[in-house]
């Protein structure tokens, strides 16, 4: 379980996070939605320790990710599994030493042994005959896909997705999507995904929550979201310029 | 009046938070250079980049400086008959001085404007959160071998400044002005002590360390795209090259 607990992080005096309070249940793939720069990936990267709040707790399974020292904190950190936005792949490794890169700084494992690791992941995210390639030789879907299989390196129960399909045409959109219910079903993962994205969110969600002027506005099964009352939430859903969601 | 002492005051502000902060860093590198483990093609490829491939650029800096100093110290000699010490003044200008401090210069240009790219341009792509993410100190992991690299091969190149710039002053001297080869030789060895070039390879030692940890300091902390990289880039090589040239002095004054 990871709960957010009254989070506060403010940037250069401009609060970013405003008292953010939200749990995710074991097993529960929960989808944050909400604008640009209203501080999806603030919040996400307080989950796994990249940032530290101004105040609050973030918890997970019952250790408070916020006061952690580094060694607990990087013992931690192997349960997760992040995507980032642009894949953030090591520009000077190749595909295969990108995906096995946790494998080769935490274990023993032979440099064969490694690569057979993430020839297998690559696999599951549909990519074969990559695995010499550079990350600059490849497409911003391929670099996505390569993103999720080192993520999955080490078999992670937590998996943070930082906009999964920004970026990428509507097949490949549904390609990633399916790829993170198929991982939900498969590995049990408990995930955490922030986008914009509506169509991704109803398909990869149980539960949606909405990120609006630092605070969480709304959290509810896709249906409920649909059907939220909820001003703020029906004018982001439905990506109405009209309504109290001020447009810069 | 107000406005200078604001700016006096912001100015220190700047000096003490940057000291601070390369502090903290270097505090990190030693801890974190000291625990396992220890992964040696990364170190041998940062030697290999702020190295061996510096070389050509040290190469021709310590030849020109060797010449060049030849060429001018000929020419206010002759005007006391005092030609001979050309080779002293070479020694002992390229071994305490020029060597390093060129050196140093060069590097900061190359290899530590590259280091600043390079960092900045992983941090901006998340390149760096995903090292912490996966449980990878990205001090340990990114900076470390740029450090070590810098303080082990500045003094490495400084050495080979130095004896290509005694080359130069030697041929232009022998070749070029007629001085006497044996004296030539005979007075550089002469006046030449061990502490002059043992001196001018720990300044080279503490040039390594400040161009390694102040372009890596403006790597990590570069933001806002491709337009902060490039800041942090010019922002890094300049910095160096300032410190270099203000703790020579130092450094100069403290050695000899």
């Amino acid at each position: 379980m990871i709960e957010l607990q009254d989070l506060h992080k403010s940037f250069h005096g401009r609060a970013v996070l405003a008292g953010v309070d939200l749990t995710i249940e074991t097993g529960e793939t929960m989808v944050v939605i909400g604008g640009s720069g209203t501080g999806k990936s603030v919040l996400l990267k307080h989950v796994v320790g990249l940032l530290r709040p101004d105040r609050g707790r973030v918890m997970v399974d019952d250790l408070d990710v916020t006061t952690l020292e580094e060694s607990p904190l990087n013992e931690l950190r192997k349960k997760f599994g992040v995507l980032f936005q642009g894949a953030a792949l090591f520009d000077s490794l190749s595909v295969w030493e990108n995906v096995g890169f946790s494998l080769t700084q935490h274990t023993r494992l032979s440099p064969h042994e490694v690569r057979e690791i993430a020839r297998e992941k690559l696999a599951l995210v549909g990519l074969q005959g990559v695995e010499d390639r550079m990350p600059a030789e490849l497409s911003g879907g391929m670099k996505k896909r390569v993103g999720l299989a080192r993520a999955i390196a080490r078999d992670p129960e937590i998996m943070l997705y930082d906009e999964p399909t920004t970026g990428l045409d509507p097949i490949m959109s549904d390609v990633i999507n399916e790829l993170i219910v198929r991982l939900k079903e498969q590995l049990k993962v408990t995930s955490i995904a922030i986008t914009h994205d509506m169509t991704s969110a109803y398909k990869i969600a149980d539960r949606i929550a909405m990120l609006y002027q630092g605070a969480i506005q709304a959290v509810g099964t896709p249906d409920e979201i649909r059907a939220s009352p909820n001003p703020i939430v029906h004018q982001f859903i439905t990506g109405s310029a009209e309504g109290p969601i001020a447009v810069a | 009046m107000t406005a200078l002492i604001e700016w006096v005051g912001r100015l220190v502000l700047k000096i003490v938070d940057e000291v601070g902060r390369l502090t903290l860093l270097l505090a990190t590198v030693v801890r974190t250079a000291l625990t396992r483990p220890w992964d040696l093609r990364l170190y041998v490829k940062q030697m290999e980049e702020v190295g061996t491939k510096s070389i050509p650029v040290v190469a021709i800096t310590g030849l020109s400086t060797g010449m060049v100093l030849a060429l001018q110290s000929f020419n206010g000699f002759q005007r006391f008959q005092a030609e001979s010490l050309v080779g002293t003044v070479v020694a002992l200008s390229v071994t305490r001085e020029l060597g390093p401090v060129l050196t140093g210069l060069m590097v900061a240009g190359r290899a530590g404007a590259a280091m600043a790219a390079e960092l900045g341009t992983m941090r901006v792509t998340e390149q760096i959160d995903a090292l912490a993410s996966m449980g990878v100190n990205p001090v340990k992991y990114l900076v470390v071998p740029r450090f070590i690299a810098g303080i082990l091969m500045l003094p490495v190149l400084t050495i080979f400044a130095d004896l290509i710039g005694i080359l130069g002053g030697y041929i232009v001297s022998v070749q070029l002005l007629d001085v006497n080869p044996t004296v030539y030789i005979k007075r550089t060895v002469d006046f030449l002590h061990i502490s002059d070039v043992y001196g001018g390879l720990l300044k080279a030692v503490v040039f390594g360390a400040i161009i390694s940890l102040i372009s890596c300091e403006r790597g990590f902390t570069a933001g806002g795209g491709a337009e902060g990289v490039g800041q942090a880039t010019t922002s890094a090589v300049v910095a160096s090259c300032m410190l270099i040239l203000i703790s020579d002095y130092f450094l100069t004054a403290f050695l000899y």
